[in-house]
Parts: structure tokens; sequence; C-alpha cells
């Protein structure tokens, strides 16, 4: 069985999963339950000023018969009193002596931040994150997610904790920016160790049709707040790819958004992420989900002949490329079985409707739209592809026109009916070799 | 002639009657469920499940509405093509049409419960009738229907909601026809199908119930005073088997008894032993309907029961509800005691000389109905078939007098209720497409 136990700038954990801040990693009874669960780290439910919440607070969004596909959040930090988190973390590193406990701070002078940090790391925290992603109510104090659109600022502070600091620094950094890279390349300037990413993104969602108020309703009223869960993963994957291929960066990642499984846990890992934390999946499934995560990835990683989780880290970061580095010769085109098509021609629409006209239904050729690549008309294979299930109901693929989109394939309920077989093709040629050859050029750009 | 009412004024449903110990099957879902279900749906493009239904219905349309909660709009998809889609969604055999057809069904998993669906839409929208779409003709015409059953329904309906007149003429005291008489209980109540009809009614459809056609009302009349005439009159009377005994006590016909039991006061009497002879569906029906009433059941067929004509999960189903099935048996006399009260039916092993007597207190003869005879010699070019059907135009319902339309089982030879609302509904379609080509015509001139 592979090795998942990982080393984050310093801060062992016995495997890469760790609780977000957030609901979760409220309370030492909370983190206690999920260590005993399985989860190898928490970061703690931020620390800072007390506050005073609204209720209602979250909001979430289904996507046919699945619930809370995204999570949205108006919560602020902590509501509870320094001192009693504080025991509660000193109570829980007693116990629990080789997990990682991270303090979440967010408070807001130099001299704020020198006693909320002396104080954790009296307690016996084992590193800090300080968030400047809150995308909600704490940015309107001038704290969280305005703290990570500031570059200057967010150097300042990060420096400040340096100072201060006896335990790795991590920065939790807000997906509410232009360029990722600028605000991350300006707390690693400040001294950060790690970086965690994504907090959750601004948002509204979703609007009370009959009281035209937005959610989550507070009384006549609402606010925007942080969204999360599995709508946001891909977001938060690119995010993570783009700060750990970039050589300036250089400091481990924590990747966060939308993990659910070891597979998405293996995503991010493979994109760069040391650790992976997680908020959504547990505030729907609870604690147990780590079972799924620490089994799956240990026989991911045995199969793959992998010896331990760190061998896996950044792996497919070489292959995340600009889009002009992509070869335009390589081609797929979509083959449809014919034995396991039950017939509901879901590709045929989206082709037809959504995508590139090339899939058709029926025995008679087909006239090809007016744009399409090749002239004429498309003509049904022979013989017919009559299926197990759905009889003649099976469509077919203009093989000629087929640009290789995916649409169909994803579209397709039936797993493995819709595959795109790849067309050999003996040359590699890219938008950039194209431009570099004179072939092609970039309107407006610098080689115009 | 009475004058018009509305299906239910007329019509006073027994309050003892048997059908109510019978409860629905399958119940009208809750909004979670129905919700839940229609967000299983795929959305299939050209669905088979439209192609399979009779009336076109657009499911994954009105699916597709309940998921998004328009019920309202789903309840008109339905109506759209299908007026009487209330009740269609509780009698049709969806597991032989829409459901039988569903991609999941072919693919091994439970087929969307496209009926139940159905209902939903239709009951939980409880649409008035005025929130049916309406378009106006540009001369209404005036159409006499013979008959107050699903077919005459469905066209009258389609007449209304296009700006025309339609009068139903019905020789029994109720509407609905065998859905208000005929249907098993545990999918459709007498109320609910009389409800259904008033619905119609206040659509703009006049209704005339106890007209015999023949003797208060003439082919001739009806040809001079409207439009257009519609016959839509079903079948007949429960066949006979000619054997001795079957006058005497404790013999009946299914489509006879069924109606005592749906409509009328009953005396709660034990069944006991209830032999139904045949192999149909309404002989399943009956059998189910005696089981379910609590007789103790055998239905016995004359042939094997491959032969029989009762879809199969009808005949599982009547297994389950404890149906004795006895086959290749010929009936050969109805044993009556001294007294005169039936104590059993004698039969013969197909093809062999011996008799076998099964007990029986009631039996129920259930081998199909007779033709309606006599109405369509009162109409001028009208055919009959040597089955005794009337010939009409399968698309269109247009018979050899292109005056005189017809649909339902007296054309078709008795096939389901939806068959019936799709010929009915077909019928009245020609007809609004001829007055509207003659309007065009007429104003070109």
């Amino acid at each position: 069985m592979a090795d998942l136990s990982i080393e984050f700038a310093g801060i062992k954990s016995p495997n890469p999963f760790w609780l977000a801040s957030a609901p979760p990693a409220n309370t030492g009874d909370q983190v206690m339950r999920a260590f005993d669960a399985g989860w190898g780290g928490a970061v703690w439910k931020t620390l800072g000023d007390p506050i005073v919440n609204t209720s209602s607070r979250f909001g979430g969004i289904d996507y046919g018969p699945m619930k809370m596909m995204g999570l949205n959040n108006i919560e602020l930090i902590t509501d509870r009193p320094l001192e009693v988190n504080l025991r509660e973390i000193r109570e829980v590193k007693k116990r629990y002596p080789n997990h990682a406990v991270i303090a979440s701070l967010m408070t807001q002078t130099k001299e704020d931040w020198k006693v909320l940090i002396r104080r954790v790391e009296d307690a016996g925290c084992d590193g800090l994150e300080l968030n400047f992603g809150c995308p909600h109510g704490m940015c309107e104090r001038g704290m969280g997610s305005s703290v990570g659109q500031e570059p200057r600022l967010a150097e300042e502070i990060t420096s400040w904790a340096r100072e201060y600091a006896k335990t790795p620094v991590l920065v939790k950094l807000t997906a509410n920016t232009g360029d990722i890279v600028e605000i991350a390349e300006a707390v690693v300037r400040g001294g950060a160790h790690g970086l965690s990413l994504i907090n959750t993104i601004k948002s509204i969602i979703g609007v009370d049709l009959d009281r035209l108020v937005p959610l989550p309703r507070v009384g006549n009223a609402a606010t925007n707040g942080g969204y999360c869960g599995p709508a946001v993963k891909p977001i938060a994957l690119q995010m993570v790819a783009a700060l750990a291929r970039e050589k300036s960066i250089g400091v481990p990642i924590s990747g966060i958004g939308g993990i659910g499984d070891w597979r998405d846990a293996a995503e991010f890992i493979a994109l760069g992420s040391t650790s992976v934390q997680v908020c959504t999946a547990v505030m729907h499934y609870g604690f147990r989900i780590v079972r799924d995560m620490i089994d799956g990835l240990s026989s991911y990683l045995d199969a793959q002949g992998m010896k331990s989780v760190n061998e896996l880290r950044g792996r497919a970061v070489g292959a995340y490329k600009e889009w002009g580095d992509l070869d335009l010769n390589y081609q797929v085109v979509a083959a449809i079985d014919s034995q396991t098509c039950i017939g509901c021609q879901l590709c045929v629409v989206a082709c037809n409707d959504g995508a590139h006209q090339c899939i058709f239904t029926g025995r008679e050729e087909k006239a090809r739209p007016t744009h399409a690549h090749t002239v004429g008309l498309a003509k049904p294979p022979s013989p017919f592809p009559i299926g197990a299930i759905a009889g003649d109901r099976v469509p077919w693929v203009d093989e000629p026109e087929c640009v290789g989109c995916n649409l169909c394939q994803l579209v397709c309920p039936v797993t493995g009916c819709i595959t795109m077989r790849e067309v050999p093709s003996d040359s590699v040629d890219s938008w950039n070799d194209r431009v570099r050859d004179g072939r092609d050029r970039i309107p407006g750009g610098i080689h115009e | 002639m009475s004058s018009s009412v509305n299906g239910s004024d007329l019509f006073e449903l027994a309050r003892d009657r048997d059908e109510l110990a019978i409860a629905d099957k399958k119940p009208l879902f809750s909004r979670n469920e129905a919700v839940s279900e229609a967000l299983r749906c795929l959305y299939c493009v050209d669905a088979p499940c439209i192609k399979a239904c009779p009336t076109e219905i657009d499911i994954p349309t009105f699916i597709r509405r309940i998921g998004t909660g328009d019920v309202s709009g789903s309840a008109l998809t339905i109506f759209a093509q299908n007026t009487l889609g209330a009740s269609c969604a509780r009698i049709c055999p969806v597991e032989v049409l829409c459901e039988g057809s569903c991609v999941y069904t072919g693919w091994h998993r439970d087929p969307i419960k496209i009926g139940r669906l159905q209902r939903f839409a239709t009951e939980t929208a409880a649409l008035p009738a005025s929130a049916l779409p309406r378009t106006g003709a540009k001369r209404a015409k005036h159409v006499a229907l013979i008959g107050a059953g699903a077919a005459s329904l469905a066209c009258a309906a389609e007449l209304v909601l296009h700006g025309h007149k339609a009068t139903i003429f019905e020789k029994k005291k109720f509407g609905g026809g065998l859905n208000t008489s005929s249907i098993a209980p545990y999918k459709l109540h007498a109320d609910d199908a009389l409800a259904e009809v008033a619905w119609i009614a206040e659509m703009g459809v006049e209704l005339h119930f106890g007209v015999a056609f023949g003797k208060e009302l003439r082919g001739e009349e009806l040809l001079s005073e409207y439009d257009a005439v519609f016959i839509g009159v079903g079948l007949g009377e429960d066949s006979r088997l000619g054997i001795p005994g079957e006058d005497g006590k404790g013999v009946v016909g299914a489509v006879e008894w069924i109606e005592q039991m749906k409509l009328a006061s009953s005396p709660k009497r034990a069944l006991g032993a209830v032999v139904v002879i045949g192999g149909g569906n309404t002989a399943i029906d009956a059998a189910r309907e005696c089981a379910q009433l609590g007789g103790d059941v055998t239905l016995v067929y004359r042939r094997g029961l491959e032969a029989m004509s009762a879809y199969a999960h009808e005949v599982e189903a009547a297994r389950k509800d404890g149906v004795t099935i006895a086959v290749d048996q010929t009936p050969r006399r109805f044993v009556h005691d001294a007294s005169g009260n039936l104590s059993g039916v004698a039969f013969a092993q197909t093809g062999a000389p011996s008799e076998t007597i099964f007990p029986a207190q009631l039996a129920i003869v259930a081998i199909g109905q007779s033709k309606v005879r006599g109405i369509a010699e009162q109409f001028p070019g009208v055919e009959v078939n040597a089955r005794g059907s009337i010939v009409a135009d399968p698309k269109t319902g247009v018979t050899g007098n292109d005056r005189v339309f017809a649909g339902g089982d007296s054309v078709n030879g008795g096939k389901e209720v939806v068959n019936a609302v799709a010929a009915g509904r077909d019928a009245a379609r020609a007809l609004i497409a001829r007055w509207a080509g003659a309007t065009q015509l007429a104003l070109a001139i």
C-alpha cells in the first residue's frame, strides 16, 4: 500500500486530506471526530475578532436529481470566543500529536496580527493560514478577499506574519482576481511558505421567485456569498495548475475547490497540490467520506506503481500548455457502439444544434450543411448499424465531417457507448509553429 | 329529449357501490416523487415513447415541465394532444405503450413512470376547462356525436376548442362510456370518470343522455340538422356462449357485471366461488376485481396460456391477486341446483369428451362483445365490414358518407381507450381542416 504521508513546508501530516477552514472545522469536537474518521489535518475555522452571524447562511444549487452541485455561504469567521478555540486547539494537539492542525487567521492591524499569531502558536498549532480569500462580509471590513485582491497589501501583511511566526505561514488566496499568479507572487515575496487555493467565489446562488429576493434570504434581503462545491472544481484546478507551473512561485500548494472523492484529490495532486482541503463534501456527507479518499488514492497509486503520493504530485503539470502549443494535426472522430446504444439520440440533437452537424439518423443520404468542410452528401454506413437495444434508432457519424469535439460523448448517457477514435497523423503542427514559420499571424500582435 | 347537462349532474352514483372497496394501485405521486422521477427522464430526441402513444403526446416535454416546476404547462402539453389525458394516464396499458418503449426499458432499467407522471400533471394542475387554449373558426359548424364514450368526447372537445359546436347524444344515463362503467377500479373510479365528462361539458360540449339512437333520434334527422355526424358508439352487449343454463341465475356477461360493480348499489353479499370464462383483458379485469372483492376466482380459458389475448403483465397481476388460471377447457353447460341457483360450470378438456365441474356461485362470461347493429344503415353510404365494424378511414375517420365520421371500438373492433381518443380527435381535426380549407376557398372566390 502506497505511503500517503506528506510534509507541507515542514508540517507533517499522515495523509494529504485536510479539512478546510470552514464549518466542519469549527470546534475541537468536530476536528477530533474528523481525525478519528481518518482526516490527516484540519485548518481551523478562521480566528479573529468576534463577529455576529446571520440566519440563514447557506444556499445550494441542484443539478437534476443531484443536490448541492454548488453551495454558497454568507457565514463569517468563528463566532466563538478566541479563548475557547485556543483551549480546544491545545486539547486536539495533545490528543493527536501526529495530525496537522493549522490555524486560519484574519485580523487587521500589525499589532493584532502579532498578538493573534503568538496566541495560536502558544496553543500548539503546526502552522498558520492567512485568510486573504473570504469574499463576503469580512471583505467589507477591509479583510479577506479585499486583501487578496491587492498584491501590495497582501505582500505586506504576509511579511508581518513572517516577522512574528515561528511556524510555517500559508496564505489562502481568493479566486476573485484577474491574475492568480500576480497575487501569488506577491505573497511569496512577502515570505509565504505555502499557498492555499481557492477560497470561495463571490456569488448569488439564486433568487426566490415568489418573494423576488436573492438567496440565501435573511428576512427580506440577501447579500452575495462565497460559492464552492463540485461546480467550482474546474476553476480551482486551473488556478492551482497555473501556480504549479510558474517557476517564480516554488512553494507548496494546498488545493481547494469541489474535492469530494479520491479522484478529485488525485487530480489536484497531479496538478501540483501537496495537500488538499475539503469542505462542501463533508458538509453534505460527513467526515466518513475520507475513507474512500484514503483507500481510493492508495489503490490508484498502487495501480500506477507509485510508492508514495509524493510521486504523483505535479505529474500532469507539464502537460498543461498554452493553446498555441497544441498539435493542430491531432484528430479524433466519434464512434458509436451500436450494440450498447439505447437510441435516445441526444448525441444527434447535441451535434446538430450545438456542435458541428455530423451525426444523423435514418438510412438515407443527408445533405451536408452549407458550411461543411467537405461538400456533397453524408452517406450512411453500409451495412447500416442495427443496434442490440435500439434497433435502427442507432445514429451514425459522417466521419469526414466530424471535428472530434467530444460533445456527443459528453451527452451520451451510456458510459462507453461513444468513443473518440484517434485518426493517425504523421506530423505535428501547432499554432505557434505556424506563426513562427510565417504560415499564420497573430492579428494586432507583436508578430504583425 | 333531455336538456343539456354536464356529465355528473344527471347521474347519481350509488354510495355503496362495490368498486369503492378497491383502492388505487398507483396512487397520485407527491410533488417530490413526481419531480425526482421527472428528472430521471433523458429527454430523448424523436422519442420512442411519443411514437408508442396513439395520441402522440409530447411526453419528454410534459415530463421536463414537471421537472422545472411548471405543472400547468405540463398539463397543457398533455391536453394539446389528448383532452382525456387525465383518464388515459390512469388506464392506459403503459407497459405495452409509452413505458414499454422507453429507452430505459431496452437498457434493462426501470422505465420512466410516464403514466403516473401524466396523472400527477393533469390532476395536480387541476386546470379549469377555460384554461385550454382555443382558436376561433371563421364560420362555426355543428357536429352531432352518437355515444358519449372516449371517442366522441375527444372529438367534441377538439371541435369546441377550435370554435365549432358539438352535441353528444348518449343512450345511457351517464357519459364517459367504458371509462365510467368498465375500467378496473384500482385504475379509475367512476366518479373520476364522470368528473372528466363534466370538465369536457364545461368546455362547451353539449350532452344529452337517455337518447336512444334509431328511436328518438334518426340518422336523416341528424344529417339535416347538423353539418356532420360522428359515430362513437363503441361495442354492444356481452357475447353469449350459447350453451345450456346460460339464462339461469348466477350467469352474467362481464361488461354487465363490471358495470353493476362500478355503478350500482351493492347488497354486499360474499362472492364465494367465481368462474370467469374467457382469455382477454376484460376477462382478466373481471377476475381480478372478483378476487379483490374477496371471491375465490378461477379464470377458465378454452385454449392455452400463450393464446390468451390478455396482456402478459395483467395475467401475472391476476395471479398475484390470487386468481387461479385453468386453460384448455371448453365450457359445456351451467349447472344449477334444485332451487335454481348456480352451483357450477361444466367444462370439457379441449378435445376430450369427459366433463369437469368447476363449482361456482357466480359465472362471468367474458368472451367479447357484440357489435352495435343498425347504426350504419341509417346513414347512406356508410358501410360495415364482415366483422360488423364500421368502415372508416384510419387517419380521418371519414366513412363512405363524407359527412359521417366514425371512430373508436365501433370501427377498430375493440381497442384501448387511448385509441378511441386518437380516433375521435383525428376525426375532429379532419373536419376542422376541411372547414378551414373551405373557408379559405370561399374567401378566394
